[in-house]
């Protein structure tokens, strides 16, 4: 509209006459890089205190050792995603992909439930 | 009725040996009359538990998978709440994660076999269908 009101030459509709900077994908701000995952997200140091340290181009564990069956009963494999404190470690702390981060929380809550996995605190 | 679930429950651990293999019998008693199959019983042995349940820290686990309808899990589950000394059980259908799990095996052996099978010819053409095989399931809608 301001367009039109300033510039009524026929510059039919395209923005060469004022500088208007070029956006890509309408006038909302990026979301964190332009296409694709975000890269590890970012620098920031281990946010949880704990062994899980930081590290970029992390690969998804079970991706890698093709491992396809993510069973409630392994608790040795399950224990490894598992923090100090019984909470599940997030994805981007461990690397794992999505669907296998899916399976991974749920194979952990039904070993929770079976009490092979403590809901709260360190497992004995 | 070809539905596999697996279940998993724990007996308390000051409970006798027989008594446990009496419990296991009357389950598969249970299952047969209700018109399914039982696939396996393992008993995965004496466990320390993650938590205390019902003032126990030791368990007798067991596993058992059954093949049958809804309606038999049903009639299991009730029997292990009535039974005093399984203290706590957990039932996982598990044959659609089968199906998937063997879909997977065969897209696997097939792509192996497709590889094996010329392997005069097996320097250009392996590296070709390892990395078409790998790529397709890792392939991100770029």
């Amino acid at each position: 509209m301001a367009e039109e009101a300033k510039a009524p030459t026929a510059h039919a509709g395209s923005s060469g006459g004022e500088s208007r900077p070029e956006r890509s994908g309408g006038d909302r701000p990026d979301r964190g890089g332009p296409r694709g995952p975000r890269p590890g997200g970012g620098p920031g140091g281990p946010r949880e205190g704990g062994r899980k340290y930081f590290r970029r181009k992390k690969v998804c564990k079970f991706c890698v050792e093709k491992i396809e069956a993510v069973n409630y009963k392994d608790v040795r494999l399950l224990a490894q995603f598992v923090a100090e404190s019984g909470k599940i470690t997030p994805r981007r702390l461990t690397g794992v992909c999505m669907p296998h981060q899916r399976r991974l929380s749920r194979a952990i809550k039904q070993a929770r439930n079976i009490a092979l996995l403590p809901f709260a605190g360190r497992a004995q | 009725m070809n539905r596999t679930y697996e279940l998993m429950f724990i007996v308390r651990p000051d409970m006798a040996d027989e008594d446990l293999d009496k419990l296991i019998s009357t389950l598969e008693t249970a299952v047969s009359t209700t018109g399914g199959t039982v696939k396996s019983v393992e008993k995965m042995g004496k466990r320390r538990l993650a938590y205390s349940v019902r003032r126990f820290h030791d368990g007798v686990y067991v596993l058992l998978t059954v093949e049958g309808s809804g309606g038999l899990i049903h009639e299991l589950e009730r029997r292990l709440r009535v039974t005093e000394p399984v203290i706590k059980f957990l039932t996982v259908r598990i044959d659609e994660e089968q199906k998937r799990l063997d879909k997977i095996k065969k897209i696997r052996d097939s792509k192996k076999k497709a590889s094996a099978a010329p392997a005069a010819t097996a320097a250009s053409v392996t590296p070709a269908t390892a990395e078409a095989g790998t790529e397709t399931p890792a392939s991100a809608p770029v």
